[in-house]
């Protein structure tokens, strides 16, 4: 509405048209301040107080009020050995789930992708998980991974009773690997129609270009494909592996960190410490040092996949 | 349009902010807030319902509110309230969790002289102190017990135990291994491992204490050294492993380990008396309702549960101490032991509840809290050794180096307990 004068008056009169300019940009404003208040409510003011809670001694309830400490929560932190495997652990997760998970999304992308009938149907089977809650989905797979669970069942149908699985979730090898298996097949929908996003993008008479010049599907994928899934490639990537660090929900319901730290991240020894253990201030170091780290990653992958030339 | 999007962010703003009150906390004039952990336990909260109307009724002076929120998110919305300078007058409290919000600053001391029950008739466990003062008070306990079957004792050749000749470390030992042997039993006993939180240390300490060692060094609590850590506590953790390896007991029990005992799939369940009624019925007279085993220090098991207290910030004290007051009556402690299944907190009033009376079939419960129970350490500190305690009998479940975890954890706690400055004792 409000943007009717300014298309309608005359070139020659200015001075409405700089009205109708500020108007616009007061509508922009009163649009945007919805989301803009949110965000500093809930984003912004919550940073910038965990930033400064990183440098005092704040419990969650203590009759005493909080004191600056300098870098005491830091330095406690270089001694504990659960942070080491916190971080050890998360890592370990984002650097298998990412090329698994990135790459398992591609081929499904590639594969509904096929103009064949009822392809539809795959992709809504592979996007379910993905409107599944993290929750729901962690219980029900913390069944199947039980010692008698559905996982170890068909083990046992597949190989005619010669392997019988592990106790997935209570055995310090698998109990990560499980975590990240259940991860994958939640989150590879989402990342599936990412790819798929991209791939429609690629002009069709690329295709029919290669397939003129006698194109194999392998060298139509490395020429035409892959260059073209070039920005979607950067996207997935940064998605997968800020969504991979901040690891939480699936530890907190599956295993709680166990057992001995092996699924423990640095996510969940975070709200550990600042809830359960009341630990106000060291969990925001936590918080603080982790920040940074996923800073860093991200800038070297923004870096390493910027635009050349 | 403009104007729209500015109206509706004003009225977000005023949204938000409107939820933030006057200055008087917990209580509008002589109108009392009482919030309850009971909002999913229906039978336990038609008893609050019930005295809160009683106490409406009795008197026109004051007048009380209920708020019940889940219990999965209650402690939760208590500290969060407690920072925002919002409790309400009247709330109740897990047991051991009254010295850290007493410390805090969240609870006010009460005097409870004037009710018709006296506080020295109450079970001690169900009563909040700290620091010398009194700051909850609850009107039942639970009891850790073991469950099995007569039948089933009879035919392995295990004898009985009772509250007088528990079974020993030994006893207990030979009958575990005779259930394996015998191998018509999943699991020869299970220990509800599968449950995480607060269970852990409420299950699993007194076996702690009963071997000699404890959470804490409770003649000063100012340091866990040697309590935790100690040659006994040692035994514990070892004893506590060889469960799994010799598979006497999963690490992980399932999500019911309840319905596992009445399945048949379990021969001795480590639960609490909570689930005496359900095995009634399934086993009748068969089922054995055993005391805990003495590991050499005595048999233990946990005590105190839900409690009412008053906040601090309330704005009518006078109006929560009469309500607390009246509450304190023996037809509620009834009511309450009815109605959850739990162990009356008065002799008076065990007898009023139907298998609590002397000689009936869970008056067992009541002389194990009587005889058995430990508090949790009273220090505010308890919510941080809680926590450290689960996760490190939880790896040492899973083969942690015992003596390795229990002195990390010794060193966590003490950790905890230089720099906090609490002060600690009931």
């Amino acid at each position: 509405m409000s943007t009717r004068p300014a298309v309608d008056a005359p070139p020659a009169r200015r001075a409405p048209q700089g009205r109708a300019r500020r108007r616009e940009s007061l509508t922009a404003l009163g649009m945007v301040s919805p989301a803009v208040f949110l965000l500093l409510l809930f984003f912004v003011i919550p940073v910038v107080l965990a930033f400064a809670l990183a440098f005092t001694n704040a419990r969650l309830v203590s009759p005493v009020p909080a004191q600056f400490t300098g870098l005491q929560n830091f330095r406690t932190l270089l001694d504990d050995p659960l942070f080491y495997k916190s971080l050890r652990n998360t890592f370990y997760f984002a650097a298998v789930v990412v090329p698994l998970q990135g790459g398992l999304a591609l081929v499904l992308a590639l594969l509904v992708n096929a103009k064949v009938k009822g392809v539809n149907f795959f992709r809504t089977v592979y996007f379910i998980p993905v409107v599944t809650s993290m929750v729901v989905v962690s219980i029900l797979w913390t069944f199947m991974y039980q010692k008698t669970g559905l996982v170890n069942e068909l083990i046992s149908h597949l190989s005619l009773g010669l392997v019988h699985g592990p106790d997935w979730l209570n055995n310090p090898s698998t109990s990560m690997p499980a975590i990240i298996l259940m991860s994958v097949w939640q989150g590879v929908g989402f990342h599936m129609i990412i790819w798929l996003a991209g791939l429609q993008t690629i002009p069709q008479d690329l295709y029919e270009a290669a397939d003129i010049d006698g194109a194999t599907r392998w060298v139509r994928f490395r020429y035409v494909t892959w260059p073209g899934l070039r920005t979607t490639r950067t996207f997935v990537l940064i998605t997968i592996t800020i969504a991979a660090f901040s690891l939480f929900a699936q530890v907190s319901v599956m295993t709680q960190g166990g057992p001995l730290d092996s699924t423990t991240t640095v996510v969940y020894q975070a709200v550990q410490t600042g809830y359960a253990q009341q630990q106000t201030g060291y969990a925001s170091a936590i918080s603080l040092v982790f920040f940074v780290l996923v800073l860093a990653v991200s800038l070297v992958q923004r870096f390493l996949t910027r635009e050349k030339g | 349009m403009s104007s729209i999007a500015a109206l509706a962010a004003a009225a977000l703003v005023a949204g938000c902010g409107g939820s933030g009150s006057t200055g008087s906390s917990g209580a509008d004039g002589n109108t009392l807030t009482l919030w309850t952990h009971n909002a999913g336990n229906a039978a336990e909260y038609g008893v609050v319902k019930q005295v809160v109307k009683d106490f409406n009724a009795s008197q026109s002076k004051y007048k009380v509110k209920i708020q019940a929120f889940p219990q999965g998110s209650y402690n939760d919305s208590v500290v969060a309230a407690a920072s925002a300078r919002k409790l309400p007058c009247l709330l109740d409290v897990d047991g051991p969790n009254v010295p850290n919000w007493a410390w805090g600053g969240y609870l006010a001391p009460l005097d409870l002289s004037k009710g018709q029950v006296a506080v020295k008739d109450q079970l001690p466990s169900t009563v909040g102190t700290y620091q010398g003062k009194t700051y909850a008070s609850g009107f039942y306990d639970v009891a850790l017990t073991m469950y099995s079957r007569k039948s089933v004792l009879k035919k392995y050749g295990i004898r009985v135990p009772t509250l007088d000749k528990p079974w020993t470390k030994t006893e207990f030992g030979d009958a575990l291994a005779r259930l394996k042997s015998g191998g018509k039993f999943k699991n020869p006993l299970d220990l509800g491992t599968g449950d995480p939180g607060e269970w852990w240390p409420y299950a699993y300490s007194p076996m702690l204490q009963s071997f000699g060692g404890d959470l804490i060094d409770r003649s000063t609590y100012k340091s866990a050294k040697g309590a935790l850590n100690g040659d006994k506590a040692v035994e514990w953790g070892e004893w506590f492993r060889s469960l799994v390896t010799k598979g006497y007991a999963p690490q992980k029990s399932s999500k019911s380990p309840g319905d596992d005992f009445r399945n048949g799939k379990t021969a001795i369940q480590w639960d609490g008396s909570w689930s005496a009624q359900a095995n009634i019925d399934k086993f009748g007279s068969d089922l054995a309702i055993l005391p805990p085993v003495d590991f050499g220090d005595g048999p233990k098991i946990g005590g105190a549960s839900w409690q009412w207290a008053m906040s601090s910030s309330c704005s009518n004290k006078a109006g929560a101490q009469a309500y607390l007051n009246f509450s304190r009556q023996t037809k509620y402690f009834v009511d309450f032991a009815k109605a959850t299944g739990t162990i009356p907190a008065t002799s008076v009033a065990a007898q009023q509840v139907k298998g609590y009376e002397t000689g009936g079939q869970f008056n067992i419960f009541l002389k194990e809290a009587q005889k058995f129970a430990v508090v949790r350490p009273v220090t505010p500190a308890y919510p941080y050794i809680s926590t450290v305690f689960s996760k490190t009998a939880m790896d040492i479940l899973a083969g942690a180096d015992v003596k390795g975890a229990l002195d990390q954890a010794v060193s966590q706690i003490d950790n905890n307990l230089s720099t906090s400055n609490y002060s600690s004792g009931s």
